[in-house]
């Protein structure tokens, strides 16, 4: 049950260890609404707070398959039925010439789907976010390490989940506000 | 605290302890990052750097004026005629897209072969790329006849006159490679840049620029959700790119070899395209990147382990190339064909003979001293041979385009071709706004990916992990 | 403007005795003026002999400009230009009503439909002989001229100088306006002062009055002058042209002592003699256009007809020496000493072997020659050069006789001037009378004698001598500025006259446009004389033809029918039977090393008269490929002896008078010998000629007009570039000694099967030697991949192309840009290789290039099957029509340039920049409505006259219709012939044929069927609509033969 005007507790982290256990540990006692913020990628954090797998590489699949379908679709339109035309005696439908076009189009088909995927199902670009209130936060994107859980988390209590962050070996723990 | 994980190196055999590191010892998150942010955040900009920028735009200018001109009085303001009907402007957008691939082939073929000393160098390498393919990307429009209809015409558009691309030419085949690769490695490289912008960001002290770098890095908050898919659409985008990269380059040679021309009509062309591209690409990557360290002290980031890996894959594609040149030789008489052999002939003892044996000399001569590991590890010399592969790929354009044209199959229509200022002026524009463009970004954009750096400090990892996290 | 050479230079004031109106003044002049005032003072300066320069040289893309500007137009030049513009902006814009009442065009005349051409027949006017055409008129604006197929002398082709001279009709610097000393004056006045004169001068018999024409062929002038010369027993008549035929006619007076002109009947000649004679380049060479066709007839190798043999002996390497058979490098000074020798050796009465020995060659040529006309007497022609002193025309004659030739091959009959002369001598006279103060009035009908009479003559400098002096002329030039009196005069297209063919034969000239700027003819300035001055020559002509048209029946009839046949029947000359005297010629030898100077009528400007003729100018002269300029032309060793180099200014000095040429190597000329070309270095002709090449006659002396001797040739350091349309290169990269001395294009020609000989007695044997294993041959039907298209239904549009009967004279490539709209570049563009035209005629040396065997092969766009330019167009720009033909659509052309690289024949054409002139108003009307004109940008080429096969259609297709009504099952299809193309229609030799290859009965088809056809690089798949038929050539192998092409053709390994 969300509290008004918290949206959870934050810890930070000296090292990247101290982090993952903590994240573990969290994950262990049954904290599900909860994330960590670093400076780089950490694998074994994801991992930690049990998030295992994305679906970007579904959507860039998809995108590089509409982009080449598109793209021979194109060029078979246009110089078979748009502007069908006789030139240096090769067939309007001269397929191999529609390669080239249609392997660009593929590729830029999934890239396009890879980035714009990728910042889609990252709720980005997002103008305000809670975590940013937490004193110290500007860190997360040089030297320090953060877990925060989030008060939406069933198991959420102020006092026992301080207690529990506590513990873990933190800089310190503060409340995010909302 | 944060000093801790320096002592635990990487178990002994790992390649790249034989060599010198990829980042000097001694340093941790904050250092890194601190070390980079400064050419941005600081508020002196360096005197050499406004030097730098005044100079560029005034070349910059002659661009302006060149291509003025160009489109007030027509292409005939060139030195192009019939035959030689292709002259500096193919010329230099091959040099100059053949240059923007080493960005993009650092950045994802070495990414996807785990190199980790690609990344002290893809950021700026990816950037050069984009300002290549711009210069390159000028010259198609610039050298057609009526520049105003070519910049829209070439695209599929549903134009109420039904003038739509004809797809069996390769040159529309390369409006969709070069924009294709454009596009691409923007993304790839923007993908890069958050990150880093989100460190600016949080470090930038006046309100502006905390906004705008806000503004670009679009509430990027590093989390573990975040990063994870990140990761996966980076890898993937370096997937995309390393056959995208290849393709393009292919694509471009093929402006030629579909061609009927003798010295144009080759199969050769695709591989050696794609060599000498990387070839000119690390070239140029080398030729910025020397000077650059020197004067931004990034001799800690940018280790002479970077510049002999460089110096070996140049080597390397150099080696490509001469294979190329060879067979062309070869081919040329092994066909038997009368206008090849004449073609290569008049290409190696022709009027412009010289041309071949000045791309000779600079491409496959001089550079066989980078066996020499003295020669590697010395940025000054690797920076002059850098400079020499340079000239020499440009040549080797100018000796595929404009002699080979310049006598074909009629002999009654041999000519000849001589570049005029207009040629020259509207080249040496190109070298000003490139050197121009990367000048600003080294200003406004940390040169270095700096969230990579942090990632490669031995700090960064969790003992278990360590086996995954370094292969 | 002052301060800008360049412009100054590029409009050298027509009156330069008026100071030149600048900008500046004008404005001044403006500035003071307001409304009415405003116009007023703006016709004053209209009037101003400035003005036009000016508004010329408002517009950025004169022709002038881009020959000086360094690219195109130099930045300055363009600032400059820019300024004039905007000032002029407000003035040219300004039009007004005229005063007079203008009528509508609401009644459609009958005989004209808009859109669709008329043909009028008339004829050009030429020294030489009347040259009769059919003119297109376009809503009665002459655009095209064309032959007259009923006039023997044309059989429906023309010469060069035909097909461009409709240009000279819209020169913008044509003569606009009449004046006395310098000022405005108008017919009226002239005519006053004339009546005045006659006044004056009927006392004295009109002993001061004195008249110089050029060589009339018209009889209606000609009767004209006999009555002014009647009415003013004291006048006296010279007629005056710097390529005259004194010699030939000097040698009639020595052999029939009387005026005969020579009728060769080629068709019935198995071997020809050309001593040095230029006979099938231009009409330069009297009958040049049917003697072309009889020539080549025999070369056709049509069924039954044997090919004929051609030896020449020249010292030029002229068209007539790139198609014969035997050749024979020699100084046109020795060629009369051969002559002589040869005459003994054919044992001519009288003329005894001169002592000259002879080299090797040399004696075999002259021996096996001599056997050879021995064995054809009565059936072969000697042909004297128009070039060649009277004693080689007598001696020609005399082994003509010898050889029983004369009244089989060759006929005398009346020269085609009315009144022959010996101009030279008349001019003498002239001369001393002027010196000697006796003339008060000259009347100088056309030409340009202070320019290019013998300059010893001093005539230049006798004219201020004379009281007073009317020049009738279309420009304002060198004679114009020593003149009181300009008359400009009406070009041919503008008047009525009548001319003589090269034989006599009458035609009318009658007027297709009234004078553009109310010029006046000769026929009206000699009838002022008369005491009937209001004769209009439109009544002249009519009343000279009323007395002496031979054609029985109503005049009126008989008028009709001549004015729309364009020939006035059994006017021919009747043929003399004379039999030449014989006499020993004197002849003088010239020491081997001396140099000797020829004078030539150059092949594309003439005398001087097509000076400012852009299409002239840029016109490659054949065989060399020069344009725009003319050069001293000598062997490879004269100019190495001396170490010469090409382009290296010599200093010539003849008779103590000197003129400055740059040297120009050409392959087969004898050593020490230089051709000059006349009718350049010209400063006062107009924009187009001004300033470029030297001016021979400076040192063509009343001596020596032909043929003169060289005191002195040195190097004068400097250097001049030439426009040489094609670089021949010597240096062979192939580095192959057996290729030493020898044209790397022509031997890479003959390697690539682009040229395709055999000899006449190897044809004989195998009809097919252009083909087999010694050529590659294009690869099979089905060799690609892919499907080809069906070309087996419709019309497919194809061309033949006879390479042993092009002359390379370049009428065909003079009608294309005439046809086609196609924009002159400027001799700086040219010499970067930006020339325009879409039709060229290839020159390619094989052998030794001492004296090697030339072809002449016209390229053109082939519309190849499997064109590579098609697929390499990103915008669909060039395309391949059902009908075969590829085609051009310039408004989606981008201009990537692509399509001309890919193109193996490089007959692609791009305009760089703004090449055509948009704004010179003159030129407006003379461009074909049917053709495009294109912008800057586009890329553009042969379309084998799309517009013509397309006129054919509709005409097809309205008569199908017409036909159906009646039958609906009826059919009209395009009749063979009905589709001719410019080219086609232009060539004298029929050696280019046009039509629908799908058609087994069309003559295309026909001459396609042929052993000898072949296509040009077909091994690299193109699959061209044009072939060439091979050349087959008849050397006699006593002398041996030049060709020299290894592994490709047997010539001289049979004997």
């Amino acid at each position: 049950m969300m509290r008004e005007g918290i949206y959870g507790l934050m810890a930070e982290y000296d090292t990247v260890p101290d982090l993952v256990q903590a994240a573990e540990k969290a994950h262990e006692v049954g904290y599900r609404r909860m994330d960590t913020y670093s400076p780089f990628p950490i694998e074994p954090a994801a991992e930690a707070i049990g998030f295992h797998k994305n679906r970007v590489a579904l959507v860039v699949l998809i995108g590089g398959l509409l982009g080449g379908t598109g793209g021979y679709s194109l060029a078979y339109w246009i110089s078979v039925l748009a502007y069908p035309i006789n030139t240096g005696g090769k067939p309007w439908h001269s397929w191999p010439a529609f390669i080239p076009p249609t392997f660009e189009c593929t590729v830029l088909g999934a890239s396009l789907a890879a980035f714009i995927g990728m910042l889609a199902m990252n709720g980005l670009p997002m103008p305000y976010h809670p975590v940013f209130n937490a004193p110290n936060f500007a860190l997360a994107s040089k030297d320090k390490f953060f877990l925060c859980i989030e008060a939406a988390d069933p198991q959420f209590d102020l006092t026992k989940t301080r207690q529990f962050l506590e513990q873990t070996n933190p800089r310190v723990v503060t409340e995010v506000p909302n | 605290m944060a000093t801790k994980g320096l002592t635990d190196l990487p178990p002994a055999g790992r390649p790249y302890l034989v060599d010198p590191p990829v980042i000097a010892p001694g340093h941790t998150f904050a250092s890194v990052t601190e070390k980079v942010m400064r050419t941005v955040l600081t508020p002196h900009t360096p005197i050499g750097w406004i030097f730098g920028i005044l100079v560029t735009f005034g070349i910059v200018q002659i661009l302006m004026v060149a291509a003025g001109y160009l489109f007030y009085q027509g292409v005939g303001i060139w030195g192009i005629t019939i035959p030689s009907a292709w002259g500096f402007a193919i010329v230099n957008f091959v040099w100059w897209i053949g240059i923007g691939h080493a960005g993009t082939l650092i950045s994802a073929i070495l990414l996807l072969l785990k190199q980790s000393w690609r990344t002290s160098i893809n950021r700026a390498a990816e950037a050069m790329t984009l300002f290549a393919v711009m210069c390159a990307g000028m010259f198609p429009i610039l050298h057609t006849g009526r520049p105003w209809l070519a910049a829209y015409w070439l695209f599929p558009l549903p134009l109420t006159m039904g003038v739509w691309p004809q797809f069996r030419s390769p040159l529309i085949w390369d409006v969709f490679a070069v924009s294709t690769y454009f596009t691409v490695s923007l993304l790839f490289w923007f993908t890069g840049l958050i990150p880093d912008i989100a460190t600016l960001r949080d470090n930038a002290k006046h309100r502006v620029t905390r906004i705008i770098y806000g503004v670009l890095c679009m509430g990027w908050r590093g989390s573990a959700r975040h990063w994870s898919r990140y990761e996966t659409a980076y890898l993937l985008l370096a997937g995309l790119s390393t056959p995208l990269v290849l393709s393009v380059h292919t694509v471009v040679s093929w402006d030629f070899a579909i061609a009927v021309l003798p010295g144009w009509h080759t199969t050769i062309f695709p591989p050696y395209f794609v060599a000498g591209a990387i070839y000119s690409g690390f070239a140029m990557v080398l030729t910025l990147l020397i000077p650059i360290r020197a004067a931004y002290g990034m001799k800690d980031f940018i280790t002479t382990r970077h510049l002999q890996n460089m110096a070996k894959v140049m080597l390397a594609t150099g080696l490509i190339v001469a294979y190329g040149y060879f067979f062309e030789a070869f081919m040329s008489w092994y066909s038997g064909d009368v206008f090849e052999m004449f073609q290569f002939k008049n290409r190696a003892t022709g009027p412009l003979g010289a041309f071949y044996w000045m791309l000779i000399t600079c491409n496959i001569v001089l550079p066989q001293s980078l066996w020499f590991r003295k020669v590697r590890s010395s940025p000054v010399l690797l920076w002059v041979v850098s400079i020499i592969v340079n000239v020499g790929m440009w040549l080797e354009r100018f000796v595929i385009v404009v002699i080979s044209l310049h006598r074909d199959f009629l002999p009654s229509s041999w000519g000849t071709y001589k570049a005029t200022r207009w040629d020259y002026a509207t080249f040496l524009g190109t070298l000003g706004f490139f050197t121009f463009a990367f000048l600003m970004f080294i200003r406004v954009l940390p040169m270095i990916s700096i969230f990579e750096l942090r990632a490669l400090l031995p700090q960064s990892r969790l003992q278990p992990l360590l086996e995954e996290n370094l292969q | 403007m002052e301060n800008h050479p360049e412009l100054v230079q590029i409009k050298s004031s027509p009156t330069p005795h008026k100071t030149k109106l600048t900008l500046q003044q004008m404005r001044e002049r403006l500035s003071a003026a307001t409304g009415k005032t405003y116009w007023r003072s703006l016709e004053e300066l209209i009037d101003e002999p400035g003005f036009e320069e000016l508004l010329e040289n408002e517009f950025p893309e004169g022709v002038a400009e881009l020959n000086r500007a360094e690219d195109g137009l130099s930045r300055r030049n363009f600032l400059k230009l820019a300024g004039a513009s905007m000032a002029l902006a407000g003035l040219s814009a300004c039009t007004r009503q005229p005063a007079e009442a203008i009528v509508p065009y609401i009644r459609q005349p009958e005989d004209l439909i808009p859109g669709i051409p008329k043909f009028f027949a008339t004829t050009m006017p030429f020294p030489t002989g009347g040259i009769p055409l059919l003119v297109k008129s376009n809503e009665f604006r002459p655009t095209k001229v064309e032959g007259n197929p009923q006039h023997p002398a044309s059989n429906g082709a023309t010469d060069v100088f035909a097909q461009a001279s409709v240009l000279d009709l819209y020169d913008p610097d044509r003569s606009t306006s009449s004046s006395y000393r310098g000022e405005q004056r108008n017919w009226g006045d002239f005519a006053e002062a004339i009546d005045l004169y006659k006044t004056k001068a009927a006392g004295s018999g009109g002993a001061g009055l004195r008249f110089l024409s050029e060589t009339v062929i018209s009889p209606t002038l000609a009767s004209q002058i006999q009555t002014v010369l009647k009415k003013f027993p004291g006048a006296k008549w010279y007629q005056w042209d710097p390529v005259n035929r004194d010699a030939a006619r000097a040698a009639s007076q020595t052999l029939f002592g009387q005026y005969a002109e020579p009728i060769y009947k080629f068709e019935a000649a198995n071997v020809v003699l050309s001593l040095d004679a230029d006979f099938l380049n231009t009409s330069a060479f009297p009958g040049f256009i049917p003697y072309s066709r009889a020539f080549t007839s025999r070369r056709k190798l049509a069924e039954d007809v044997p090919m004929s043999r051609l030896y020449a002996v020249e010292s030029f390497h002229t068209t007539a020496g790139a198609l014969s058979d035997n050749r024979l490098p020699l100084r046109a000074s020795d060629i009369l000493t051969f002559a002589a020798a040869l005459a003994s050796a054919l044992g001519v009465a009288g003329v005894s072997a001169p002592a000259q020995e002879w080299t090797q060659d040399q004696q075999k040529f002259l021996t096996g020659l001599a056997k050879d006309l021995k064995a054809n007497a009565g059936t072969s022609i000697v042909l004297p050069g128009e070039q060649q002193p009277p004693e080689l025309h007598v001696l020609a004659a005399q082994i003509n006789q010898a050889l029983g030739n004369i009244g089989k091959t060759i006929v005398y009959a009346d020269p085609v001037e009315l009144v022959p002369t010996d101009q030279l001598g008349g001019l003498k006279q002239l001369l001393a009378d002027m010196n000697a103060g006796k003339v008060d009035l000259l009347v100088i009908l056309e030409g340009n004698p202070a320019y290019n009479t013998p300059v010893d003559l001093g005539f230049e400098l006798a004219m201020p001598k004379v009281k007073e002096i009317v020049h009738l002329c279309n420009y304002r030039n060198e004679t114009t500025r020593m003149s009181q009196w300009h008359i400009h005069s009406a070009h041919y297209l503008e008047m009525w006259s009548d001319a003589r063919a090269y034989d006599g034969t009458c035609s009318i000239v009658q007027p297709l446009i009234a004078p553009l700027y109310g010029g006046h003819s000769t026929h009206e300035v000699v009838a002022l004389f008369t005491d009937t001055p209001e004769l209009t020559p439109y009544d002249a002509v009519r009343a000279y033809w009323t007395q002496n048209g031979k054609a029985a029946g109503d005049f009126e009839t008989n008028w009709r029918k001549w004015l729309h046949d364009g020939i006035i029947p059994n006017t021919a000359s009747p043929v003399k039977s004379l039999t030449p005297r014989g006499g020993t010629p004197q002849i003088k030898t010239l020491d081997k090393n001396a140099m000797e100077v020829v004078f030539r009528p150059d092949p594309t400007i003439y005398d001087g008269r097509y000076n400012n003729n852009a299409w002239l100018q840029e016109c490659p002269k054949p065989l060399i490929r020069l344009e725009w300029d003319n050069a001293a032309m000598m062997s490879i060793d004269t100019a190495a002896k001396h170490g010469w180099n090409q382009e290296d200014i010599l200093r010539i000095t003849v008779d103590g008078r000197t003129t400055e040429a740059p040297v120009l190597v050409v392959y087969g000329m004898p050593d020490n010998s230089i051709t000059l070309h006349l009718g350049y270095g010209r400063s006062f002709s107009g924009r187009v000629g001004n300033g470029f090449g030297f001016n021979a006659y400076e040192i063509r002396g009343m001596n020596a007009p032909l043929i003169a001797t060289a005191e002195k040739v040195e190097n004068s350091g400097g250097t001049y570039k030439l426009a040489v349309v094609q670089n021949f290169n010597l240096i062979d990269p192939h580095g192959d000694p057996s290729l030493m001395n020898r044209s790397v294009q022509g031997a890479e020609a003959v390697r690539r099967d682009i040229i395709r000989v055999g000899s006449y007695d190897e044809y004989k044997k195998n009809p097919d030697f252009a083909h087999g294993d010694k050529f590659e041959e294009a690869p099979e039907e089905n060799y690609s991949l892919y499907p080809g298209y069906d070309y087996t239904r419709g019309y497919q549009w194809g061309m033949a192309v006879d390479m042993n009967s092009c002359v390379g004279c370049n009428s065909c490539v003079i009608a294309c840009q005439a046809e086609n709209n196609s924009p002159v570049v400027g001799k700086e563009q040219v010499k970067i290789g930006r020339d325009m035209k879409w039709l060229r005629i290839d020159a390619y040396y094989t052998g030794d290039l001492l004296n090697p065997r030339a072809f002449m092969q016209p390229m053109m766009c082939q519309h190849c099957e499997d064109a590579p330019c098609e697929p390499v167009c990103p915008v669909g720009a060039t395309v391949h029509s059902p009908e075969g033909l590829n085609v051009m659509v310039y408004n989606r052309c981008v201009g990537t340039r692509y399509c001309s690289n890919n193109c193996p024949y490089k007959v692609r054409r791009f305009n760089f920049m703004l090449f055509a002139d948009y704004t010179t108003p003159s030129l407006k009307p003379l461009r074909n409505p049917d053709v495009t004109v294109r912008s800057r940008g586009v890329m553009e080429k042969c379309t084998y006259c799309l517009q013509r096969i397309n006129a054919a259609r509709i005409q097809a297709e309205v008569e199908e219709t017409r036909l159906q009504q009646a039958d609906p099952k009826a059919e009209r299809k395009i009749r063979d012939g009905e589709v001719v193309t410019a080219c086609q229609q232009a060539c004298p030799t029929d050696a280019i044929v046009f039509g629908n290859i799908n058609d087994p009965s069309s003559r295309v088809t026909k001459i396609k069927a042929q052993p000898r056809n072949y296509g040009v690089l077909t091994q690299v798949n193109t699959r061209p609509r044009t072939s060439y038929i091979a050349n087959v050539v008849n050397p006699n192998m006593e002398i041996g033969d030049r060709t020299d092409m290894p592994g490709k053709t047997y010539i001289g390994a049979e004997s």
